[in-house]
C-alpha cells in the first residue's frame, strides 16, 4: 500500500512539473509561463530609460535622450559606436520581432511553430532567401569591407543585449513560445532585407499569364493585359526627353512562348504592398521651401515594421523611421536633406522550363549541357527530426518547382531568375543617404542599390527636388519574361542589364513637383522594355490632379492629401453602372441601396454608406465578369481594375461578360451590373440585421494584428479609419499607410510622422500601440529634431552607453 | 506553534529566496522540503502549501501588475481565454504555482513516512 501511494505521488508530481513546464498544443508552459520571477509578470512594465549600460566594444560614450513618444535620439562620437548603439536600442525595444523576421525570412518557422510550418519553411527556401542572404554577404564581403563592417557592429550591438537577458527579461512571445533568442549575425541583417526584397519585389504572375495565354489565345490575352493602359500617368512625367540614352534594348529573338505550367504557385506577398510618396519644389510651397511626404503602404501589424529613431555623430545627424535589422534611418532626413521610397513594382522575376538529364545533374542548354549544383536545406522542426530539402540550382537560379515541390514532372522544373538573388549592397545605400548633404550625395548613394527596386523622392534645403527609379534592371526584349521561357536557349536569359545612369529619374520637373504612388515608371517613349507588372492607376492620378489643382501647397495641404479617401476608382464606374442598369426588377429593399449609393459622391469616410455598397458591388460584378479565370486545377490570375473598368465601359457585348454557368443566356455588361447588385443588396441585408448598419468604419473594420498571425489579445480591432484600396490613404481591411511622413526644408529642417503601432515591442508596454488613435484620427507628431546633445524639455529620460570597463 | 503554521511559513520563507536562483519549480522544491520539516496529517498537507504558494504568487504578480495598471495581464488573461480579466489571471497564476507546491508536499510527506518505516 506504501509502496503504491509513493508510486502515484511521485507520478503525479512528475506529471504536474511536467505539464507546467511543457507547451502543450497552442497552451504556453503554464508554469513557466505564469510565474511571477520569470513569467509574463516580468514584463508587465515600461522599458527602462535612465541610467547607464556597459556595452562592450564601444568606443566612446553614447547618449540616448528619449522623447514623450519613446524615440531614441542618439548622439554618438564615431559611427561605429553609433551602429552598435542602434542595434542595442532596437533589439531592447523590438527584440523579438527583428528576430522572428529574420526567422520567417529563412524559412526556419519550424523550428518555433513544428511540422506546421513546414511548407512555409520549404516555399521560402526554395524562393532562395538564404541563399539570396548568403549573396549579399559575399558581395559585402568582396566588395565592401567597410559596410560589412558596420553591419557587424550593429550585431555586436543587437548581442550585447541579448547576453544581457536573464530569461525573465525574454519578451514576452518567446515565453509564449518557450523559446530563447540566438545570437545575431551580419547574415541576420541580410535576412531582413531580402524579407523586404521578397515583401516589394518578389510578386510576379509569369506562369499565370502562361496559362491565361493558353486559355484564351494570344489577342484576347493582350485586350486584357495591355503593357499600356488607356490612361497612364507615370512616375516619371511625360514630357522628359530621353535622348541621352545611348544602349539599345535587347534586339527580340525569334521565340514561342512554351504553353506549358503548373496547377499551383507559390504563395505571393500582399498585391496592395506600396507606397505614395511626392516633393514640391520651393516655387511651388507656400513657405517657399521644398516639402516632402512619404507614406508607405504595408500589412499593419504589431510590433510595426518601423521604428523611428534620431541617429547622429558629430558628422552627421538623420532621423526617421528604421526597420528593426538593418542600419540606418530608411524614410526620414538629415540636416540638408530628405528621402523616401515607394515601391517600383518592376518585373525582376522571370521563370525557366528546365530540362533535366536522366540523373538530374545535368540540365540541357543550347547544343550541351550545364551542370546542375545542389543546395541541401536542412529545416529543423520544434519536436521532429529535420527535414531535408535539396534545391537544384541552375545559372538562372533555384529550381523552385520539380518533381519534389508541386509537380509531378521527372525530368523537368522550373527555375525562377530573381534579382533578388542578385547579391548587392542595399544597406550602402542608407549609410550613405543619412549622411548626404545635397543632390550628388543623394544620386551616388542610390547607385548601390540593387533591389528591391524603389522609386526614392528626394528634397533638399538647397531647393533641389528630384526622384530617381532606382534598382538594377534587366535590359529586357520585347515581351521577355511576360510568360514562362525556355530555360535550354540563351538567347532567353538576361542578355545585360540597363545601365544605371539610364534608370528614369527626374529631377527639378517644370511641373514643380514629383511624385509616385507604384504607377507605370514611364510612358511609352522611355526606351527600355518596362512590362505593365499589374501598376497602380488611381493614387497617381489622384495626387497629380491635386498637385496641378493650385499654386501652391502647405504642410496642412500635404496632411490632406495622405488623408484623402476620394474612391477615384468607384467614380470612374459607379454613375456609368447607376446609368445603364434595367431598375425596373428592383425590391424596395434593393431601391433603398440604389438611393444610398446614387447619393454617394465617392468618398470612403468611415460614416458614409456608398463605400461599402460599393465594394460589394464590385467584388460580385468582378467575380462574375471573370469566372472564366476560376479553376481550381489551374493557376490563373485576372485582369487589373483599371482594365476591368475599362472593358466593362466599352465591351460591354464581350464574350467574356457572359456567365459561363448559365448555358441557356448571353449576360452583357448590364445584366452582370444588375445581378450583382442584387448579391451585394443581399449581403448588406444579412450585415445589417447581424450588426445594424454597414456604414465604412465598421464594415470595412480595420485592425493592426500581432505578428503571429493577428494574435487577438495582442492587436488592436475596429480602428475607425477611412480610405481603401487604391485610395490615397490606402488603409483597407489590415494594410494601410505604415508610416505617414512629411518633411518640410527649412534649416534644419521641420518634421511630422506617425505610424500605426508604438516604440515598444512588449504588449505590456504602454507604448505598444499609442500612436494608433492619433494615426487613425489623420494626426501627426512633431519629431523632435535634437540639433545637439543636450535634452531639451522634450525629454523625458536620458540613458547612457559606455564602454564595458571590464574589457581591457 | 501549530504545525500547520510552521508549515505555511517554512514554505514561504524558502519559496522566496528559491525564486531568485530557480526556475518556476523551485515552489515544489520549497514546499516539499518544509513538508519533511513539518509534516502534516491528511488535506492540510496538501493545502498548507497550496495556500502558501497561492499567496505567494498572488501577491507578487499583484503588485508587479497594478504597478503597471494591468496592462500586459489583460491581455494575457484575453490569450487564456479568462475573458480579459487580470484578476482571474492573478488567481489562475497563484492557483497553479499553488497545486503544484501542493502535490510535492505531498510527495514529501509520502516519503519520509516511507522512510521513517
Amino acid at each position: 500500500m506504501k509502496y503504491i501511494r509513493l508510486l502515484v505521488l511521485s507520478g503525479l508530481s512528475l506529471g504536474i512539473f511536467y505539464a507546467l513546464n511543457t507547451k502543450i498544443g497552442a497552451l504556453p508552459p503554464l508554469g513557466k509561463f505564469l510565474n511571477p520571477s520569470a513569467g509574463i509578470w516580468q514584463n508587465e512594465t515600461n522599458e527602462s530609460i535612465t541610467g547607464e549600460v556597459e556595452i562592450p566594444g564601444l568606443q566612446d560614450q553614447v547618449r540616448v535622450h528619449y522623447d514623450a513618444q519613446m524615440i531614441p535620439h542618439v548622439f554618438a562620437q564615431n559611427e561605429h559606436d553609433l551602429y552598435k548603439a542602434q542595434g542595442y536600442l532596437t533589439a531592447k525595444h523590438r527584440l523579438w520581432q527583428m528576430e522572428f523576421q529574420t526567422y520567417a525570412a529563412a524559412g526556419r518557422l519550424s523550428e518555433i511553430f513544428g511540422e506546421g510550418a513546414l511548407n512555409y519553411d520549404r516555399t521560402e527556401r526554395r524562393r532562395g532567401m538564404g541563399y539570396g542572404a548568403d549573396q549579399s554577404v559575399a558581395h559585402m564581403e568582396k566588395h565592401d569591407k567597410e559596410v560589412l563592417a558596420f553591419v557587424q557592429d550593429y550585431a555586436d550591438g543587437v548581442n550585447a543585449y541579448i547576453n544581457q537577458l536573464h530569461p525573465e527579461d525574454y519578451p514576452v512571445e518567446y515565453k509564449l513560445l518557450d523559446y530563447a533568442p540566438e545570437e545575431w549575425t551580419t547574415k541576420k541583417t541580410a535576412l531582413l532585407l531580402m524579407y523586404m526584397t521578397k515583401m516589394l519585389a518578389g510578386r510576379d504572375d509569369d506562369l499565370e499569364y502562361t496559362n491565361v495565354l493558353r486559355l484564351v489565345g494570344e489577342e484576347n490575352f493582350n485586350l486584357l493585359f495591355p503593357d499600356f493602359f488607356e490612361v497612364t500617368d507615370p512616375v516619371i512625367p511625360k514630357e522628359t526627353d530621353w535622348s541621352f540614352i545611348d544602349v539599345p534594348q535587347t534586339e527580340k529573338p525569334e521565340k514561342h512562348a512554351l504553353l506549358d505550367t503548373i496547377a499551383e504557385t507559390i504563395e505571393k506577398p500582399h498585391p496592395d504592398n506600396g507606397s505614395n510618396n511626392w516633393a514640391v519644389s520651393g516655387a511651388k510651397s507656400a513657405s517657399g521651401l521644398p516639402i516632402l511626404a512619404n507614406d508607405p503602404h504595408l500589412g499593419l501589424n504589431l510590433p510595426s515594421i518601423w521604428f523611428v529613431m534620431q541617429l547622429s555623430t558629430p558628422n552627421h545627424n538623420a532621423f526617421g523611421a528604421t526597420i528593426p535589422g538593418a542600419l540606418a534611418v530608411i524614410s526620414g532626413f538629415n540636416q540638408h536633406i530628405a528621402w523616401g521610397e515607394t515601391n517600383a513594382t518592376r518585373d525582376v522575376i522571370d521563370w525557366y522550363k528546365v530540362e533535366f538529364n536522366e540523373d538530374r545533374t545535368q540540365y540541357k542548354y543550347d547544343e550541351g549541357w550545364k551542370d546542375v549544383s545542389m543546395r541541401i536545406e536542412d529545416i529543423r522542426i520544434k519536436g521532429q527530426k529535420a527535414y531535408k530539402d535539396t534545391v537544384l540550382y541552375t545559372h538562372h537560379g533555384p529550381v523552385v518547382f520539380d518533381k519534389n515541390f508541386r509537380s509531378d514532372n521527372e525530368r523537368a522544373g522550373y527555375a525562377m531568375r530573381w534579382i533578388g538573388h542578385e547579391g548587392g549592397n542595399q544597406q550602402k545605400t542608407f549609410l550613405q543617404l543619412n549622411k548626404a548633404k545635397n543632390y550628388e550625395d543623394y544620386a551616388d548613394a542610390l547607385q548601390h542599390w540593387v533591389t528591391p527596386s524603389q522609386n526614392f523622392v528626394f528634397a533638399s534645403t538647397e531647393g533641389d527636388i528630384a526622384l530617381w527609379i532606382q534598382g538594377k534592371f534587366p535590359n529586357k526584349w520585347e515581351g521577355q519574361g511576360k510568360f514562362l521561357m525556355d530555360g535550354s536557349l540563351s538567347e532567353n536569359d538576361w542578355q545585360s542589364y540597363i545601365p544605371q545612369q539610364f534608370n528614369a529619374h527626374t529631377k527639378n520637373p517644370t511641373r514643380g513637383f514629383v511624385s509616385s504612388a507604384n504607377q507605370h515608371p514611364v510612358d511609352e517613349t522611355y526606351p527600355y522594355y518596362v512590362f505593365n507588372d499589374g501598376y497602380e492607376t488611381y493614387r497617381n492620378r489622384v495626387i497629380n490632379t491635386y498637385f496641378n489643382s493650385k499654386e501652391k501647397f502647405s504642410v496642412a495641404d500635404f496632411k490632406a492629401l495622405q488623408n484623402n479617401n476620394y474612391n477615384l476608382k468607384a467614380s470612374e464606374l459607379v454613375p456609368y453602372m447607376l446609368s445603364q442598369m434595367d431598375t425596373s426588377s428592383l425590391s424596395d429593399e434593393e431601391k433603398g441601396v440604389y438611393k444610398e449609393i446614387s447619393a454617394w459622391t465617392f468618398n470612403n469616410d468611415i460614416n458614409e454608406v456608398g463605400p461599402s455598397i460599393w465594394t460589394l458591388w464590385y467584388g460580385h460584378l468582378e467575380e462574375m465578369l471573370w469566372d472564366e479565370f476560376n479553376d481550381e486545377q489551374v493557376a490563373l490570375t485576372t485582369p487589373y481594375t483599371y482594365q476591368t473598368i475599362h472593358l466593362l465601359k466599352t465591351q460591354g457585348n464581350h464574350a467574356f461578360m457572359d456567365i459561363v454557368a448559365t448555358e441557356d443566356k448571353t449576360e452583357k455588361a448590364n445584366d452582370l451590373f444588375l445581378l450583382s447588385f442584387k448579391e451585394a443588396a443581399e449581403d448588406l441585408s444579412k450585415y445589417k440585421n447581424e450588426n445594424g448598419d454597414y456604414t465604412w468604419g465598421g464594415y470595412k473594420g480595420t485592425y493592426v494584428g500581432h505578428l503571429l498571425q493577428g494574435l487577438p489579445a495582442f492587436s488592436r480591432f475596429d480602428i475607425p479609419i477611412g480610405g481603401g484600396r487604391n485610395i490615397v490613404n490606402a488603409t483597407s481591411k489590415n494594410h494601410g499607410p505604415s508610416w505617414r511622413m512629411i518633411v518640410e526644408m527649412t534649416s534644419p529642417p521641420t518634421a511630422l510622422g506617425i505610424y500605426p503601432g508604438g516604440q515598444s515591442g512588449n504588449p505590456g508596454s504602454k507604448f505598444y500601440d499609442n500612436f494608433i488613435d492619433d494615426w487613425s484620427v489623420g494626426e501627426y507628431h512633431r519629431l523632435n529634431f535634437l540639433q545637439s546633445d543636450v535634452a531639451t524639455e522634450d525629454i523625458i529620460g536620458t540613458q547612457t552607453l559606455i564602454p564595458d570597463t571590464n574589457e581591457y | 506553534m501549530n504545525t500547520k503554521i510552521k508549515n505555511f511559513i517554512a514554505t514561504l520563507l524558502l519559496a522566496v529566496p528559491l525564486s531568485f536562483v530557480l526556475p518556476w519549480w523551485s515552489v515544489m522544491l520549497a514546499a516539499f522540503i518544509a513538508s519533511v520539516l513539518f509534516p502534516l496529517e491528511k488535506g492540510v498537507t496538501f493545502f498548507t502549501p497550496f495556500c502558501a504558494i497561492l499567496l505567494f504568487w498572488g501577491v507578487h504578480a499583484f503588485l508587479l501588475s497594478s504597478a503597471n495598471d494591468f496592462v500586459l495581464a489583460k491581455k494575457i488573461a484575453a490569450l487564456l481565454n479568462l475573458g480579459g480579466s487580470p484578476y482571474l489571471l492573478i488567481v489562475a497564476t497563484g492557483t497553479i504555482g499553488g497545486l503544484a507546491a501542493g502535490i510535492s508536499a505531498m510527495l514529501g510527506k509520502e516519503l519520509l513516512a516511507f522512510m521513517k518505516n
